[in-house]
């Protein structure tokens, strides 16, 4: 049995007399232990769809399933129980500011009822555990945004909870801090065996700690699978989109003007062999090397490059035939990426 | 003119004033406090949206605010006699107060409570908090700092409208200052009552701002 079973989830909204479809019949299981990604640009549906796991947004149609019991069939007090069962972090951390670091820990203790002084002993543990015992007293306003999710997380694992949402959780943050939330959250995901559900914009993210993805385009499902697997060969537009994102110091591929390109990827062996400079010498053609980088995906490193192939169908097809008899998975680039 | 006579009055008069603005706070609270959260709990994007029970908050709460609170204290003058038994005297005083407060309390207690992250109530709700914890244990705590100030400035204009209905025979200061100042001219007396007013204003501001002060801790320290 799954851990969260999304079965064909919609979910509607009106807005001044308009039906918008904000989620179009989505259907996705997460696996207990997992770190999850869901992925999918600004206005995709991706926050939607986390909140529909806790049921904080209710689904029009559709199932959500928490260890096969269906959140819709839950009166009142039994989904308060099972939301409490389920951590969640934001990007904007929505600490109480009027509480220190410690109150907020023990906040969801208190919400269930928990003894005051358990509470205490157990937030000062799970302090240690996200590195920040020494900052038991400060109030959020003295802390930096990693601290401040660092925290967050800590109160999300208050209640013994058995999965992780985490809305945009590193959106906020730049890009070391980002690493270090992610470091926090895969231990935690292997200390506790807890699921863990991320929902980003960004690539990196999910190809840094998560096994798998769903991309969501436009409220639907556009792919879904193991990380590795949609890194290596994206088959929607949305997975390409975002497979091939821009960063920040690279050209875009789209200035430069050449009709036949390719993206290549690298596994672990091929990285050895002078591929390319191998080819150029058999094949006695021209290569032209238009992007190039190197991403860590689920713990090994990954090559991409995009390249410019020569005018010639024939040339085109020699070079593809000689990528793949070397074991490297290519995929055409068409149009502006 | 500072006889004993005319500083016990003085001293009865500040009695009274605070006796009916402290008072009438506290009784505007007891009816406006639950009264700001419903509306605020009733609202467009609140925990619980009722369009209808909203609009009724809503219009009650402009109508009477809209009633001059002179007019007002007249108005209620056959309330004030049924719940207190007369119509004049500090104690009558306060169901006008009272009734003035409560719609007005609400407002400020609603855009209070308004002004709360709706992030970190929703953070509340997937913890699995339920709407009292959420009124108790969010809310309140997180616009304790606006809720307090919002108490301070009801006392000051409380304050204001008591000595206003000393023209009807409200006691306290205001009507000491309208006795011996509009009808006897004795502008001394006036004066010194108005004095009086200023600085128990004056001490009810500052005291609630420096408390207010120490309550937030959302200022870097």
């Amino acid at each position: 049995m799954s851990h969260i079973e999304i079965k064909n989830l919609t979910k509607q909204f009106e807005v001044k007399g308009d039906t918008i479809t904000a989620l179009n019949n989505i259907s996705l299981s997460i696996e207990r232990g997992e770190i999850y990604g869901i992925i999918g640009m600004s206005g995709a549906g991706k926050s939607t769809l986390v909140r529909s796991i806790n049921f904080l947004e209710k689904p029009t149609d559709g199932q959500v399933l928490i260890d096969g019991v269906d959140l819709a069939g839950l009166r009142p007090v039994e989904l308060r129980k099972k939301r409490s069962e389920i951590g969640m972090i934001f990007q904007n951390f929505n600490l109480l500011e009027q509480r220190n670091v410690l109150g907020n820990i023990c906040f969801p203790m208190e919400i269930a009822g928990r003894n005051r002084q358990d509470a205490k002993a157990y937030a000062r543990e799970l302090l240690k555990t996200v590195g920040l015992e020494e900052k038991e007293k400060a109030y959020p306003s003295q802390l930096s945004g990693g601290q401040k999710q660092r925290v967050a997380i800590a109160r999300a694992l208050a209640t013994d909870s058995k999965i992780l949402l985490c809305d945009e959780a590193t959106s906020a943050l730049d890009p070391m801090t980002t690493k270090s939330i992610l470091k926090l959250l895969k231990e935690i995901n292997e200390r506790f065996r807890i699921t863990i559900v991320i929902i980003t914009h960004q690539m990196s993210v999910v190809t840094e700690i998560c096994q798998k993805v769903a991309i969501i385009d436009n409220g639907s499902l556009a792919e879904e699978g193991d990380v590795d697997k949609i890194f290596e060969s994206p088959k929607s537009d949305a997975a390409k989109e975002l497979i091939y994102e821009k960063k920040e110091g690279i050209t875009p591929v789209r200035a430069l003007k050449t009709s036949n390109q390719i993206r290549i990827v690298f596994k672990e062996n091929s990285s050895y062999e002078p591929v390319i400079a191998n080819a150029v010498l058999t094949l006695r053609k021209p290569l032209n090397i238009l992007m190039a980088d190197t991403r860590n995906v689920g713990g090994t490193a990954r090559g991409e490059m995009i390249l410019g192939l020569p005018e010639d169908e024939d040339s085109k097809k020699s070079f593809i035939a000689y990528f793949r008899e070397k074991g490297l998975v290519v995929s055409e680039v068409i149009g502006d990426v | 003119m500072f006889d004993p006579k005319v500083a016990e009055m003085l001293l009865i008069g500040t009695k009274d004033t605070l006796y009916m603005t402290l008072v009438s706070t506290l009784f505007g609270y007891l009816l406006g406090l639950p009264f700001g959260v419903i509306l605020n709990l009733t609202r467009k994007n609140g925990l619980h949206p009722n369009k209808i029970v909203y609009g009724i908050g809503d219009f009650i709460c402009n109508i009477v605010r809209s009633i001059p609170f002179l007019i007002l204290l007249i108005l209620l003058i056959p309330f004030t006699r049924f719940i207190v038994g007369k119509s004049y005297g500090s104690t009558a005083t306060i169901v006008p107060l009272v009734v003035c407060s409560a719609p007005y309390i609400a407002r400020i207690v609603e855009s209070s409570l308004n002004e709360v992250d709706e992030g970190v109530v929703e953070a509340a709700k997937a913890m699995g908090a339920s709407t009292l914890q959420i009124i108790f244990k969010v809310l309140f705590v997180e616009a304790r700092v606006s809720l307090f100030t919002g108490a301070v400035i009801t006392t000051g204009l409380l304050l204001g409208y008591s000595a206003m209905s000393g023209t009807v025979g409200g006691g306290g200061l205001g009507d000491i200052a309208v006795r011996y100042g509009y009808y006897r001219w004795q502008a001394d007396i006036m004066v010194v009552t108005v004095l009086l007013l200023i600085v128990i204003f004056q001490v009810i501001q500052n005291l609630g701002m420096y408390f207010s002060g120490r309550l937030d801790h959302r200022k870097k320290r």
